[in-house]
C-alpha cells in the first residue's frame, strides 16, 4: 500500500491561539505514521489536548480561537474550504476523557454516527454494532442489553461504549483525550488492551493518563511542554534514552 | 427524658457530657423546626381552603340548573339561561391558538439563544425576555386593543376583537416563561453531549436534534406546560382584546376571527353584578371549579410526563 510510506497526518508550523492573544500551541511540525499508537503526553496546560482538538476541528467550536500552519489527512489540508466538517469528524474521531453516553440506548448510541451520516440499512446497522462492540472489548458484556439505556452501564463500559461509537463510523484516525482518566485500574487495562488490536485497523493518536501508561501503549511519542514540542520518536528512546533533559526529567518524574 | 434548666442552656459543647438535651441550640432547633412545618402546612391548608370554598360555592349549581342546561349553547343569565359551552369553547380557542404560536416560536428562540446565538446577542436578548415577562398584562391588552386589534380587521375581519387577537396577545405573555424555561433546559445539558455528538460527525443541527433536545426534554415539556397553565389563567388581557361576545362561535375556517368570551373573563365581568348566593352567582364559581380541574389536569400531566420520562430514565429503560 502506497499509503504505508506516507504520513497520515502531517502537522506544518502549526500555532493555535485563543481570542485573548495567548498562544495554546507554537510551531508544531509532526508526522504521524498509519496504524500506530501515537502519544502526545507532557504535564497539564502543554497543549496535548488542545492538538488532539485541532485534528478533528473541534477546535473550531473556541470561539475567536485562530489557527496558523497547515494540518494534513492523507495530504489534504482539512483547513481548505472544501472540507465538510462533519465528513472530517467520521474519519477522524475522538473519545473525551469523561465517557459521554448520549440519551438513549446502548444501541442508539452506537448508530448516532451512521444515521446522521445518511446509513439506513438495518443489516449493516447491526453488522457495524457488533463488530464495533467486539473490537472495544464490551460485546460480551452488553450483547444481551443493546436495547437498555447506555446510561446505566458502568463507567469502564461507557467509556469502551463511545470508543466503539467512533469505531463503528470505522474512521481512519481515532482520537482518545484520556480515555482512561476515570476509569479503575480493571478497566483500564482492558481498554490498553484493545489499543494493540485497534491500531491493525486504524492510526490512534491519544493522550494518556500518566507517562506510566504512555510507555505502556505507545508506539511513538511526542513530548509537549507549555504548547511546544520538545521531541518526538519511537517509544524506547524517549522513554530510556530521551535527547532533551527536560523530557527526561519529566518521564524519570523529577517535575510533572 | 431530661428536663433542661437554664445551667444546662448555657454550659458549653465542650465541657458539656454527651447525653441529654443540654446543647444551646436546642430549643432554637425546636423553633425553627416548628415553623417551617407551620409554614408547610398552612400551604397545603390554604389550597385545600380554595378548593372547598370554590365546591361550596360552585356545587350548588348543580341542584339549581338541570344538567342539559350547563351544557346548552347559550349563556343569557339574565335570561337564566346558563350554557357553559360558548365559554369553554372561547377559552379553548383562545388557548390552542396561543399554544400554537407561542410554543413553536418560544422553543425555536430558546434553541437559538442556547445553542446558535453568539455570546454578544445572547447578552441582549435575555435581559430583554426577562423584560417581556415583567410586563403588566393589562398593558399588553391594552396594546393589543389599541395596535393589535387594528391591524387584524384591516386584514379583512368583522372586528378586529376576535379569538385570534386573544391568542396573540396571549402567546406574547407565554413566550418569556416558554423561552427562559427551555433556554435553561438546554443549557443544563452537558456540553460534553454536544462535543460527543460533534465529534461523530454530527452536523449542529443533527447535534441539536438527536442529542441535545432530547436530553432536554422532560424541562421543554415543563416549559411548554406552564406556558399553557399562564395563557389558560389569564384574565384581563384577554377581556380587553377577545370582543366579550359569550356566543357560540361559527364552525368554520375562520372561527378563530370571531370574538369569544374566555371562561376567565366571564367572572371577571360578571361577579362584581351578581346577588350573593343567587344561580348567577354560583354558576360563576362553577366556571372556577372547571378553570381548576383544568389547569390541574395540565399540571399533573406534565408531572407525569415528565415523571414518567424520569423513572423510565432510572430503570435503564432510554
Amino acid at each position: 500500500m502506497p499509503e504505508q510510506n506516507h504520513p497520515k497526518i502531517s502537522l506544518l508550523d502549526v500555532t493555535f491561539r485563543y481570542a485573548d492573544e495567548t498562544e495554546a500551541l507554537r510551531k508544531i511540525t509532526l508526522d504521524i505514521a498509519p496504524n500506530q499508537v501515537y502519544v502526545l503526553f507532557g504535564p497539564s496546560r502543554s497543549g496535548k489536548s488542545t492538538l488532539l482538538r485541532l485534528l478533528n476541528r473541534l477546535s473550531d467550536l473556541t470561539e475567536g480561537a485562530q489557527v496558523s500552519g497547515r494540518i494534513a489527512l492523507n495530504g489534504q489540508d482539512i483547513f481548505s474550504p472544501a472540507v465538510r466538517v462533519a465528513a472530517l469528524r467520521r474519519r477522524v474521531s475522538m473519545v473525551f476523557a469523561i465517557p459521554t453516553p448520549l440519551p438513549g440506548s446502548i444501541r442508539e448510541n452506537l448508530t448516532y454516527g451512521l444515521r446522521m451520516a445518511g446509513a439506513t440499512d438495518p443489516l449493516m446497522l447491526e453488522e457495524r454494532i457488533q463488530q464495533s462492540l467486539v473490537q472495544a472489548a464490551l460485546w460480551d458484556e452488553v450483547k444481551d442489553r443493546l436495547d437498555h439505556s447506555a446510561m446505566a452501564l458502568s463507567g469502564g463500559q461507557q467509556q469502551r461504549l463511545c470508543i466503539a461509537r467512533s469505531l463503528a463510523l470505522q474512521p481512519e484516525v481515532l482520537l482518545l483525550d484520556n480515555p482512561t482518566s476515570g476509569l479503575d485500574p480493571l478497566s483500564t487495562a482492558t481498554v490498553e488492551d484493545s489499543l494493540y488490536e485497534l491500531k491493525r485497523s486504524y492510526t490512534i493518536i491519544m493522550v494518556p493518563h500518566s507517562v506510566q501508561q504512555a510507555g505502556r501503549v505507545a508506539d511513538r511519542a511526542a513530548f509537549m511542554l507549555d504548547g511546544e514540542l520538545i521531541e518526538e520518536g519511537p517509544r524506547d528512546r524517549i522513554f530510556i534514552n530521551p535527547t532533551h533533559e527536560r523530557t527526561e526529567s519529566y518521564v524519570t518524574g523529577r517535575f510533572g | 427524658m431530661n428536663v433542661t434548666t437554664a445551667d444546662d442552656t448555657t454550659s458549653t459543647g465542650q465541657a458539656g457530657p454527651l447525653t441529654g438535651t443540654t446543647d444551646r441550640g436546642t430549643w432554637r432547633e425546636f423553633f425553627v423546626e416548628h415553623a417551617i412545618k407551620a409554614a408547610g402546612i398552612s400551604m397545603i391548608a390554604i389550597v385545600g381552603l380554595i378548593f372547598f370554598f370554590l365546591l361550596r360555592e360552585g356545587l350548588p349549581t348543580l341542584g339549581e340548573v338541570p344538567l342539559g342546561a350547563l351544557l346548552g349553547t347559550r349563556w343569557y343569565p339574565i335570561e337564566e339561561l346558563y350554557g357553559l359551552i360558548p365559554l369553554v369553547i372561547g377559552s379553548l380557542l383562545v388557548t390552542a391558538g396561543s399554544v400554537l404560536i407561542a410554543v413553536p416560536l418560544g422553543l425555536t428562540t430558546a434553541i437559538y439563544l442556547s445553542e446558535i446565538a453568539p455570546q454578544w446577542q445572547r447578552d441582549i436578548l435575555k435581559p430583554l425576555i426577562e423584560v417581556l415577562a415583567g410586563i403588566p398584562s393589562i398593558v399588553l391588552g391594552f396594546l393589543g386593543w389599541v395596535a393589535l386589534a387594528p391591524l387584524i380587521q384591516s386584514l379583512g375581519a368583522p372586528t378586529g376583537l376576535t379569538a385570534f387577537t386573544g391568542s396573540l396577545v396571549l402567546a406574547y405573555m407565554a413566550l418569556p416563561t416558554i423561552i427562559s424555561i427551555s433556554e435553561d433546559a438546554l443549557y443544563a445539558v452537558p456540553k460534553e453531549y454536544r462535543d460527543g455528538a460533534l465529534a461523530i460527525g454530527a452536523t449542529q443541527w443533527q447535534a441539536i436534534r438527536m442529542v441535545v433536545l432530547r436530553a432536554a426534554s422532560p424541562g421543554l415539556v415543563t416549559a411548554v406546560m406552564l406556558g399553557i397553565g399562564r395563557a389558560i389563567g389569564e384574565t384581563m388581557a384577554v377581556m380587553m382584546v377577545t370582543g366579550n361576545a359569550a356566543n357560540m362561535p361559527a364552525f368554520g375556517p375562520a372561527i378563530l376571527f370571531e370574538p369569544v368570551r374566555t371562561m376567565t373573563a366571564t367572572i371577571a365581568a360578571e361577579m362584581g353584578e351578581v346577588s350573593q348566593g343567587s344561580v348567577h352567582y354560583h354558576t360563576l364559581f362553577l366556571i372556577g371549579i372547571l378553570l381548576f380541574i383544568i389547569t390541574f389536569a395540565i399540571n399533573s400531566l406534565a408531572g407525569r410526563l415528565i415523571g414518567g420520562q424520569e423513572q423510565r430514565r432510572k430503570r435503564g429503560q432510554i
